[in-house]
């Protein structure tokens, strides 16, 4: 590693750690986590609604409640979502990488090689980055930041429609409607890209716990502590 | 081009006394949310402007259009409105036909060039140079050109004009395309609804005759008055929607109480049209009221969606792949859950050779 990293470094009983995730990066990760099971759960909810409820309609508000619950989280989403934009402007070079490919960069296409490779078991060693290695890297910007972008926008369209027209969902995200079709569309498209989400979680937390029963670097702790430990230190 | 007529001196041409003159005056203000300040307003402007002519047009269409226009709520106003428009020329209405009737489009361009209101209902095919929809010796693309490049503005009637409706779904083999997608110079207002609403056509165009301009559009070109909220938002079953009850069944309890029909495919929640505040046939019903789910017909691509039976909509349109969201999502977390899970198995199987090898592993 370069010097201007090492300066972060940290012996620690011969095993080398650096800090990569800095508390508002870190705090996000489980706002955006706890957030979007919420939205999902309530989501699906509205798309596959509970049982009627026995008895008069004044008496309940099952449906507005859920629905209540997913514009609420869906706020808690957006608006965590603007400030870990911001700190990817203030925050350290790490917080930057679900941002932005460094597509432009030999080193980072082999280092994608390299952990394609790695996973397809066609070589053993895993190299010893930072932050995350270039395949997580790839997934991440296209399976949590595009996606929540488009859920963030395909979302507050609906909500447009709800707090209707002119209202300031519709004059920001509105246009969104129109070009995936009509609202129908829209909402399938919405619906479609929680599966996707959902689909990144599941490899997410595969890659994250298996990285830490056997790669050589902390993997879950991270993302808590902030800390990344190398095992097997020799280079 | 001499003396026109007022729109007023037409109407008494036409057997309509004062007294009904400006009673429509003032039903109209109230119809379009005007204040009761504005039933002068449109007396006067009626009494004074020169009647603007309207062509009305049929393409690919079933005429419902025409239908629902015709028998608008109060018969004042289809007898007012009607004698407003039907001097001039609808394949439909008039009396002229042949010859007679082709010509009076060719004096229209003449004596009003660039001043009279083309309504279209239905739209043009293009496959096959237009063959598909044959007028007067034309296809009918050109019929439809030459008239729009002579109008003023346009009024594309129902969700044929406005977004292409039956004819145009896929596989769409005549290529019918809404109004909007060829003639691309004219301001064109759209009055979507599979028919429009009576009420809804009527109001439009007398806007515009009296007013000289569109109402206020939305971002699609729809008149805000009439469309700016979904049947889901003034339905009246909402409060069951709200309250979780919903129907499962056509005879089940819930429909017999008259619960919300969203899981019975209703798609007032995406269904931007005026048939749960204005109703249908003089206010006397509409689709939810006698316990049906809205189809969405005055949508974009209500054809393409699928089932007017499910809540669960084909996700793409005339991609050829019909499918939901559900089931697509479903397939990509399942692959995902399995391939993790094969991923796992090998990762163990990899480690334990190597250590048997005596591999890397120093932890
Ligand atoms: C990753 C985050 C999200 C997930 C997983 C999610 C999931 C869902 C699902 C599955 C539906 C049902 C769609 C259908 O019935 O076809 C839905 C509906 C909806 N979502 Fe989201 N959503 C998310 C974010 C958002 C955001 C940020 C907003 C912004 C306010 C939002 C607003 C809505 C609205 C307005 C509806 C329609 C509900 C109704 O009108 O009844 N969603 N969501
Ligand atoms: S019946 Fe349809 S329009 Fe009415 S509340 Fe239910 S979903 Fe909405
Ligand atoms: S209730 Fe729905 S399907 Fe029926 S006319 Fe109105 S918009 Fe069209």
């Amino acid at each position: 590693m370069n010097s201007n990293v090492a300066s972060g470094l940290r012996e620690a009983g011969g095993k080398r750690a650096e800090y990569v995730f800095e508390a508002p990066v870190r705090l996000w990760h489980w706002v955006h986590t706890f957030s979007f099971l919420t939205l999902a759960v309530t989501g699906y909810l509205i798309a596959h609604p509970l049982p009627s409820p026995i008895g008069e309609p004044s008496s309940h508000f099952l449906m507005g409640n859920i629905r209540m619950v997913h514009f609420i989280s869906a706020y808690v989403f957006a608006v965590g979502f603007a400030v870990r934009i911001y700190w990817a402007f203030v925050g350290n070079k790490h917080s930057r990488e679900i941002f932005m490919l460094p597509l432009w960069r030999g080193r980072w296409w082999r280092g994608l090689l390299h952990e394609v490779k790695y996973y397809l078991f066609l070589t053993p060693r895993e190299d010893k980055r930072l932050g995350h290695n270039p395949l997580a890297q790839t997934a991440m910007f296209f399976f949590n930041t595009v996606m929540t972008f488009f859920m963030i926008i395909t979302g507050f369209a609906l909500y447009g429609q709800g707090l209707g027209l002119g209202s300031w969902a519709d004059r920001m995200f509105g246009w969104i409607i129109p070009m995936l079709g009509d609202g129908e569309g829209t909402r399938n498209w919405h619906q479609l890209g929680m599966w996707v989400m959902l689909m990144f979680v599941i490899v997410h937390i595969y890659m994250a716990v298996r990285a830490d029963m056997v790669g050589k670097r902390s993997s879950v702790s991270v993302i808590i502590g902030g800390w990344r430990m190398f095992r097997d230190d020799d280079s | 081009m001499g003396i026109q007529k007022t729109f007023y001196e037409a109407m008494r041409e036409h057997g309509v006394t004062r007294r009904s003159f400006l009673k429509f005056c003032s039903l109209t203000a109230a119809g379009l949310g005007l204040g009761p300040e504005f039933a002068g307003t449109i007396a006067h402007a009626l009494e004074t402007k020169p009647r603007t002519p309207v062509i009305w047009l049929h393409g690919l269409e079933c005429t419902c259009c025409s239908e629902s226009f015709i028998r608008s709520g109060h018969p004042l106003t289809s007898d007012v409105v009607l004698s407003m428009i039907s001097l001039d020329y609808d394949d439909t209405l008039m009396a002229a036909a042949g010859h007679q009737a082709e010509e009076i489009l060719e004096q229209t361009i003449e004596k009003y060039d660039g001043n009279f209101i083309l309504a279209c209902e239905g739209n043009p095919p293009l496959n096959e140079d237009g063959m598909y929809c044959f007028q007067g010796g034309k296809p009918y693309v050109e019929k439809l050109r030459r008239m729009a490049s002579h109008c003023k503005a346009i009024i594309a009637w129902g969700s044929c004009a406005s977004w292409g409706c039956v004819q145009a779904a896929h596989p769409n083999p005549t290529r019918a395309m809404p109004i909007h997608k060829v003639i691309t110079d004219k301001p064109i207002i759209k009055v979507p609804g599979c028919p429009p609403i009576a009420e809804v056509m009527t109001g439009v165009i007398t806007y515009m005759l009296t007013f000289d301009r569109f109402p206020e559009l939305d971002r699609q070109g729809r008149p805000k008055m009439f469309y700016s909220q979904r049947n889901h938002d003034k339905c009246y079953r909402r409060a069951h929607f709200d309250a979780g009850q919903f129907v499962e069944r056509f005879d089940d309890e819930g429909a017999r109480k008259g619960y919300c029909l969203y899981k019975m495919g209703c798609k007032g929640p995406t269904t931007y049209n005026a048939c749960s505040t204005i109703e249908w046939n003089e206010g006397l019903s509409w689709p939810v009221k006698s316990g049906h789910g809205c189809l969405g017909c005055s949508e974009d691509n209500f054809w393409d969606r699928g089932s007017f039976y499910s809540p669960e909509t084909n996700l793409t349109v005339g991609g050829g792949i019909e499918s939901t969201a559900d089931k697509v999502g479903g397939i990509l977390a399942g692959a995902a859950a399995i391939g993790v899970a094969a991923h796992a198995a090998a990762s163990v199987i990899s480690k334990v050779k190597n250590s048997d090898k005596g591999g890397a592993s120093h932890d």
